[in-house]
């Protein structure tokens, strides 16, 4: 959630146009940045110092996390994804001074604005990771329904029979073409916020001025394509079209074979509704000529799909991370854990 | 001897043979190019004079909300709307930067030490519109008991982005090209803005209230001369001027809805 709030006041920042409201870095106007008086923080340093406090806090919160992680939980691809975390949390901070310090370059820009939402995605992972569901498994991981039709069919096909309620388990909440579709969804809509993010940091955001059409036309004419503003803008609406149109077949897909499973039949209804808010909030930003509100909005929005879309890649590939791991502490640490109606706590 | 006349000649004939395309030059230098190095002979240089008008209405001035800085508030005592547009009598155009494009060869010029000065005061950049020799020095002064960041972004020279944080602090910067407009921003305060010409030359001016302007001391010879404005851009027209001669001449800038 911190970093989600830490998405808001980077988008505030660019939307305001705050970006080098404060010309030092690390310091802000020479005072080091936790002294930094609250009574200055006016205009556009407010977006900017502000956003720099919340970005300190999330990477002292980041630190807690890794050390947390690192003590307390015995899987040891977590506690290196808190690491990694951590490590991109300061390469965040620093492409962020960076940025300040080389007047905003467009590549460092768009850079920063790629690694902020890898960062969310790592904590998004985490906080799925560290999850009772994740842990305990969900409520469809241990039935073994017969009204899949997919994996009914797909056991049809398959030479050998069922060796185990095991591998029934794996194929239902593993499948393979709802892995591939939820994962296909997740890096297509983060190539869109590149993009989303390209045109930003360029100043494409207005380059095509009419919404929906382009130009009063579906394609903008090729003269004014071949100027790289409108080529950005446009790409980004055509990548809008593709990102709808995999976010609906995910949709469908869990609609139609997992309407069992609600830790996924949720989140695609989510997606749905983050869908169109976040289609109708590009198209409103553009109206509205890059409204402040409106365009931080779209910016978050667009986290918050990819974060959905991420956790439904990861929960239908559960399975497999449970498969390749290994009971750990049986004996003294799970049986407790047992005791209190929980599943062991499994390592790689 | 008759050798040596004989080369002078030919040396001029190629010369004249060279120079046949003249007439191919662009019209915008016709004048004869000043040997280099060459001052001008004030006593002989005339002036070009004119007037700034806009035809057409001016879109009305926006009011400036300074409620992001309470300080700003307080400051900008006098009525604070955008000066994009600023019209008086007549439709009289101010703030457009006159200065002459093209046509003075060779000429050199000394370049002044005196600084000059762009303040920020009441949360506004005085002057608004302004023009700087390259390489003369550019103080910037923060007259307001708040903070400022003076940002140039330029297309040729150097970017820079200076922050002024106490009152009465002063920076100095020069401009090593020429440039045709530098635009300064406060990204602290997003409606501060202002735009500076930065010349070879002292020929500039900026149209005041009455959308007046002057160049002074022109060496005779044909000119041509650009008018720019923030919103409307750029228009040029040419104009030749005898010795000791003072030509009035006038810029119409068309109002576009």
């Amino acid at each position: 959630m911190a970093t989600l709030v830490l998405i808001v006041a980077g988008g505030l920042v660019t939307s305001t146009g705050s970006g080098l409201a404060v010309p030092d870095w690390p310091n802000t106007y020479g005072w080091f940045m936790f002294s930094f008086p609250l009574s200055k923080m006016v205009g556009g340093i407010f977006y900017e110092h502000g956003h720099r406090l919340i970005a300190s806090t999330v990477g002292l919160l980041t630190i807690i996390l890794a050390a947390w992680l690192w003590k307390s939980d015995p899987r040891r691809w977590v506690r290196r994804l808190g690491f990694i975390g951590l490590g991109a949390v300061i390469a965040q901070g620093l492409l962020g001074g960076l940025t300040v310090i080389l007047l905003l370059p467009a590549p460092v820009s768009i850079a920063h604005a790629g690694l902020a939402q890898l960062f969310f995605c790592i904590t998004v992972s985490l906080a799925l990771f560290t999850s009772r569901g994740w842990i305990e498994g969900y409520s469809q991981d241990t039935t073994t329904t017969t009204e899949n039709t997919e994996n009914t069919e797909k056991r049809k096909r398959q030479k050998s029979p069922v060796g185990s309620v095991r591998s029934v388990v794996n194929r239902q909440t593993d499948n393979g073409v709802l892995r591939k579709l939820a994962s296909a969804t997740t890096i297509i809509i983060y190539a869109q916020i590149l993009l989303g993010a390209t045109m930003r940091h360029t100043g494409a955001g207005l380059a095509i001025p009419d919404f929906p059409l382009a130009f009063g036309r579906l394609v903008p004419p090729l003269d004014r394509l071949a100027a790289s503003p409108v080529a950005i803008h446009f790409s980004h609406r055509v990548g809008a079209v593709v990102v709808s149109l995999l976010v609906m077949a995910l949709a469908r897909r869990i609609w139609k074979y997992h309407r069992q499973r609600p830790e996924l039949l949720r989140l695609a209804q989510g997606m749905l509704v983050l869908l169109l808010a976040q289609v109708t909030l590009g198209g409103l930003t553009v109206l509205s000529g890059k409204a402040v509100a409106l365009n931080t909005a779209h910016v978050v929005t667009g986290a918050m799909l990819l974060g959905t879309s991420l956790v439904i890649a990861l929960r239908a590939r559960r399975a497999s991370f449970i498969e390749s791991a290994r009971p750990i502490d049986v004996e003294a640490g799970a049986s407790a854990r047992e005791d209190a109606g929980a599943a062991p706590i499994l390592q790689t | 001897m008759r050798i040596l006349t004989g080369l002078v000649l030919v040396g001029l004939l190629v010369g004249v043979i060279g120079c046949g395309g003249g007439s191919q030059a662009p019209s915008t230098s016709s004048a004869p190019a000043a040997p280099a190095g060459m001052k001008v002979d004030e006593s002989k240089a005339g002036n070009v004079r004119g007037k700034v008008v806009l035809d057409g209405q001016a879109p009305k001035a926006d009011a400036i909300k300074m409620n992001a800085d309470p300080v700003c508030l307080k400051e900008a005592k006098s009525d604070n709307q955008t000066e994009f547009f600023v019209v008086g009598d007549g439709g009289a155009l101010q703030n457009v930067f006159v200065y002459v494009k093209d046509g003075l060869g060779n000429y050199v010029f000394d370049t002044p030490t005196q600084p000059v000065v762009i303040d920020q005061k009441g949360c506004r950049y005085h002057p608004h519109v302004f023009g700087i020799r390259v390489g003369q020095p550019l103080e910037i002064l923060n007259s307001d008991p708040t903070l400022h960041n003076i940002h140039a972004v330029p297309k040729t020279n150097a970017e820079f982005n200076t922050g002024q944080p106490i009152q009465g602090m002063k920076t100095t910067h020069t401009f090593t090209t020429p440039e045709v407009m530098v635009p300064f921003k406060c990204d602290v305060h997003g409606w501060m803005n202002a735009n500076l010409g930065v010349m070879t030359h002292p020929y500039f001016a900026v149209s005041d209230k009455g959308g007046a302007f002057e160049l002074k001391t022109l060496p005779a010879g044909t000119y041509t001369i650009e008018a720019w404005h923030e919103k409307l851009g750029p228009q040029t027209q040419s104009v030749t001027i005898g010795p000791n001669e003072t030509k009035e001449i006038s810029f119409t800038f068309k109002m576009t809805t």
